[in-house]
């Protein structure tokens, strides 16, 4: 174990760790920009710089290894001023339109700025950015106006995705995130995982199919398993008024322990199919080859009657249910039971073989 | 599978995908995979017709002729055996039947099976070598290799060669089919099956029959039931008079839809519970609303047999109701009543009777889920199957196959392979899917891929409209001229509803054991417009 001084107070921490580590393992906050817990560090944002006594330069704690015996400040005068410096900075061609942007209320910049008091970039050399807004895809757009070149979405893309879409162009100031030639995504190697829209810290990557539906702070997130493929990967159903507005992730282990929030194209982007106008939303049954609309009784009566009048005429083994891989265990569990038990007959079987 | 999704990131030091687009079909599996390979070394070989994603990152890639599943296979183990790779202790401490096994795979050598799989000999002694030689290996398939006549073969196969090498028991080897659908291994699991019960025992036992009568409190059919594609070749002569469907669409995923068609009208009465009106609810006599996912409460079980809570979100729309409600109204209706408050009684119901999920509650999986065997409450669950060597059926099984070819191969009217899978962006029969606004803006039709060499024999350039026919029916879509398919083979996917691939594919080659469908190989032929 090391031990170090974090705040006056002392810290104990497995070797090998960061000092943002060790802050974090102590309770203590140190805010974050391109930091991300499953991503390659980049230590490039320099929000989490820390004052170590004695040394003559502020170090990024999320990539400076927590030593034996040393002090560190986490909110010294020093650092606070540093950290306002590098809002500036990283906001010098940040588009500040919080009233319409998707990500307000869930913003790591906007909460930096609101609590470091920073309301305006002296460093924006009264250029706004102007990139285009207008890449084609239907998934997710990308405002690179609102980029702070952090990052997490080129090293979500290389380590989470193993796709390598994107890429950071040019240098400096002009510096962008981009796609091979700076194209659209459609004409890259992207899946439109959206594994880079999780990870993005501002409103730079924001979902197209939730645009407008509900922001964070308005939605519940329930906990549950994609409906589409066998891996059964963790998602969050995003509700507000009883209406699912969009999909997100749970990162943790125990909350997503197949995926870590790892999801697909279908995943994070098939999900209105939920509110479609064409669901079904009242028994139909048929007459003279036209279906009208039935009331449940009279719908359920009928279906009871004639399967009895066919199990009396033909017998049990003239009937089968065919379940569903969709449904779940328990109306599965029903289901057979239903064939077997009411039915009388072993003829269930369902779309495995499909 | 018998092992873990995750172990296919860190622990597999080679990994074997046959017959699985795993990027595609399975994408965060892919990504896991491909991670392994690309950043921790693993080494990988992928057997496809067509060149995937995966394909292009492998060590050794081995694009099989469709249906060439256990020539490859046995090619493999020939090498393997000659070269002296085999497990010998393992062999001879936990399994039965290698000798006649390896008397049969004797004449598959590398140079007898390149010409019948269209795979270079030295590719196959490759393979075989990595697959051998690299500490833990594990192997992964979907449906291109399961939907063929030889499916049980097939899979026996790939057996066969993790048996042969011992890469079974152990973190990071096995045999690990990826599943196609969210809760398909819940639906086996759960007894959606016409010859077993929950937790596949038996209706042909006794005494499990007389433990489910005691439960249920009737007396219950004990002869085996017909599996979905006689239920449908049934119908077709008139001996099935009620079908009851629900959330399947066979009108869209079964094979040679015309067939289908015909099979449903035969039907006296047909009802069909769903989400949407799909197209097998235009045959219905009375359609039921379901309500989809979000919507209710209950446990899938993945791939992997991790059973995990579905939560409800948000309402049904309008009168919409959960499935198990609707069929246990159906059920009462009929006399037998079936009343439960909610989903968590039916699960506790479950577990009385089935010995695999017997340790597994809500409680337990609030946070993260079980694997199956979980037999007791205290059982932490189960990562990976046969550890230690240890198979549940006392010696593992090698099994002696020799390769059949498909049913239908190329000849003079119809001269390619024609194979059948998904898109990244669309699910089974599209039901879902083609309603989900991004997606089907993103790819709203079906393309047909052929192989450059063939497109120009025809004269076909990239999105030029060409017919497609096979000895059941004639579908007209765009081509999209690739080289990541092999010359030969054409593929296009079957979730469009204006071009239903299924017309195609044949209902008369079924596995003799699984009565799988051999979606995956029609004879065909393809024409300009």
């Amino acid at each position: 174990m090391i031990t170090l001084t974090i705040n006056g107070k002392e810290v104990q921490t497995p070797k090998g760790s960061t000092i943002l580590e060790a802050c974090q393992q102590a309770g203590i906050p140190i805010p974050t920009l391109c930091y991300d817990p499953d991503l390659r560090l980049a230590g490039s944002c320099r929000m989490c710089l820390v004052e170590i006594k004695g040394r003559p330069l502020y170090a990024a704690s999320c990539v400076a290894p927590a030593e034996n015996g040393i002090v560190v400040e986490t909110e010294s005068p020093g650092i606070v001023a540093a950290r306002k410096v590098i809002l500036e900075l990283l906001s010098a061609r940040h588009n500040f339109n919080c009233q319409v942007c998707e990500k307000n209320g869930n913003c790591k910049l906007q909460d930096y700025c609101y609590q470091y008091g920073v309301k305006e970039s002296r460093f924006n050399y009264g250029e706004p950015t102007n990139y285009p807004i207008n890449d084609p895809n239907p998934f997710f757009e990308r405002d690179y106006n609102k980029c702070i070149m952090c990052t997490r979405c080129v090293r979500a893309c290389e380590d989470i995705s193993i796709v390598r879409a994107i890429s950071v162009e040019n240098r400096g100031h002009h510096a962008k995130i981009s796609t091979a030639f700076d194209g659209n995504l459609t004409d890259s190697p992207c899946v439109f995982c959206g594994q880079c829209v999780m990870v993005c810290p501002t409103g730079a990557l924001t979902s197209k199919v939730s645009a407008g539906l509900g922001r964070s702070y308005e939605v519940d997130k329930v906990l549950t398993t994609c409906s589409y493929c066998g891996t059964g990967c963790t998602l969050e159903l995003n509700v507000k008024d009883d209406r699912v507005v969009g999909v997100t992730s749970n990162r943790t282990d125990t909350g997503s322990p197949v995926n870590k929030g790892a999801l697909c194209v279908k995943g994070r982007f098939g999900w209105d199919f939920i509110n479609s106008p064409e669901r079904l939303t009242t028994p139909l049954i048929k007459e003279n080859g036209e279906f009208r609309k039935a009331s449940w009784d009279e719908a359920l009566d009928l279906v009871a009657k004639r399967l009895g009048e066919i199990k009396t005429e033909f017998g049990a083994d003239s009937m089968a249910v065919f379940t569903s891989a969709r449904v779940t265990n328990e109306e599965n569990y029903i289901a057979q039971k239903f064939t077997r038990a009411v039915l009388g007959t072993n003829n269930v079987d369902h779309c495995a073989r499909l | 599978m018998t092992n873990s999704i995750g172990e296919l990131e860190k622990d597999a030091n080679c990994i074997f995908v046959i017959g699985s687009n795993t990027t595609e079909n399975h994408p965060v599996i892919g990504m896991k995979i491909k991670k392994n390979v690309l950043q921790n070394g693993a080494r990988l070989i992928v057997a496809d017709p067509r060149r995937t994603d995966l394909a292009k990152i492998a060590d050794v890639y081995l694009p099989h002729l469709p249906g060439s599943d256990v020539a490859l296979v046995n090619g493999m183990m020939n090498v393997i055996i000659s070269e002296g790779l085999a497990d010998l202790d393992f062999i001879a401490q936990h399994t039965e039947g290698f000798e006649e096994m390896a008397a049969l795979v004797a004449k598959y050598t590398p140079e007898f099976v390149a010409p019948i799989t269209g795979v270079p000999a030295e590719d196959i002694r490759k393979a075989a070598r990595l697959y051998a030689e690299s500490g833990n290996s594990a192997i992964c398939y979907a449906m291109g290799l399961t939907q063929h006549r030889t499916g049980t073969d097939n899979v026996k196969s790939v057996c066969n060669l993790a048996m042969l090498t011992g890469n079974i028991g152990r973190p990071g080897t096995g045999v690990d089919p990826l599943r196609g659908q969210n809760n398909v291994q819940g639906a086996c699991d759960m007894g959606g099956l016409p010859n077993v019960f929950t937790a596949y025992q038996a209706v042909t036992n006794d005494a499990t029959q007389e433990k489910f009568e005691q439960a249920w409190g009737v007396s219950l059919p004990s002869q085996n039931g017909l599996v979905l594609t006689e239920v449908i070749n049934k119908a077709h002569h008139g001996d099935i008079k009620a079908l009851y469907v629900v959330g399947e669409n066979p009108m869209m995923s079964d094979p040679d839809l015309v067939h289908v068609e015909d099979a449903l009208e035969k039907i006296d009465f047909v009802v069909v519970q769903d989400i949407f009106f799909t197209e097998t609810a235009k045959c219905a006599d009375v359609v039921l609303p379901s309500a989809c996912f979000a919507e209710k409460d209950g446990t899938f079980s993945n791939t992997e047999r991790r059973v995990q809570r579905v939560r409800k979100a948000v309402s049904a729309p309008g009168e919409a109701r959960v499935d198990w409600e609707i069929l246990c109204e159906v059920a009462t209706r009929m006399g037998y009543p079936m009343n439960y408050d909610n989903s968590e009684q039916i699960f506790e119901e479950i577990r009385t009777l089935t010995p695999s999920y017997a340790g597994i509650s809500y409680q337990r999986i609030e946070n993260g889920g079980l694997q199956w065997p979980c037999a007791t409450e205290e059982h932490p669950g189960t990562p990976y199957l046969h550890k230690d060597g240890n198979f549940s059926r006392g010696l593992g099984a090698f099994t002696a196959i020799d390769y059949i070819a498909p049913g239908e191969l190329p000849d003079e009217n119809y001269p390619l392979r024609l194979t059948t899978g998904r898109s990244l962006f669309h699910y089974h029969t599209g039901t879902m899917t083609r309603r989900a606004s991004a997606l089907n803006e993103h790819v709203p039709t079906a393309e047909l891929e052929v192989n450059p060499e063939q497109a120009n024999a025809l004269g076909i350039a990239n999105d030029d409209m060409v017919s497609v026919s096979t000895r059941r029916g004639r579908l007209e879509m765009k081509a999209k001229v690739t080289d990541t398919i092999a010359p030969g083979v054409i593929f296009t996917t079957f979730h469009f509803t204006e071009t239903p691939a299924n017309l195609l594919t044949s209902s008369e080659f079924l596995d003799p054991t699984a009565k799988i469908p051999e979606y995956k190989v029609s004879a065909a032929i393809v024409e300009k417009i």
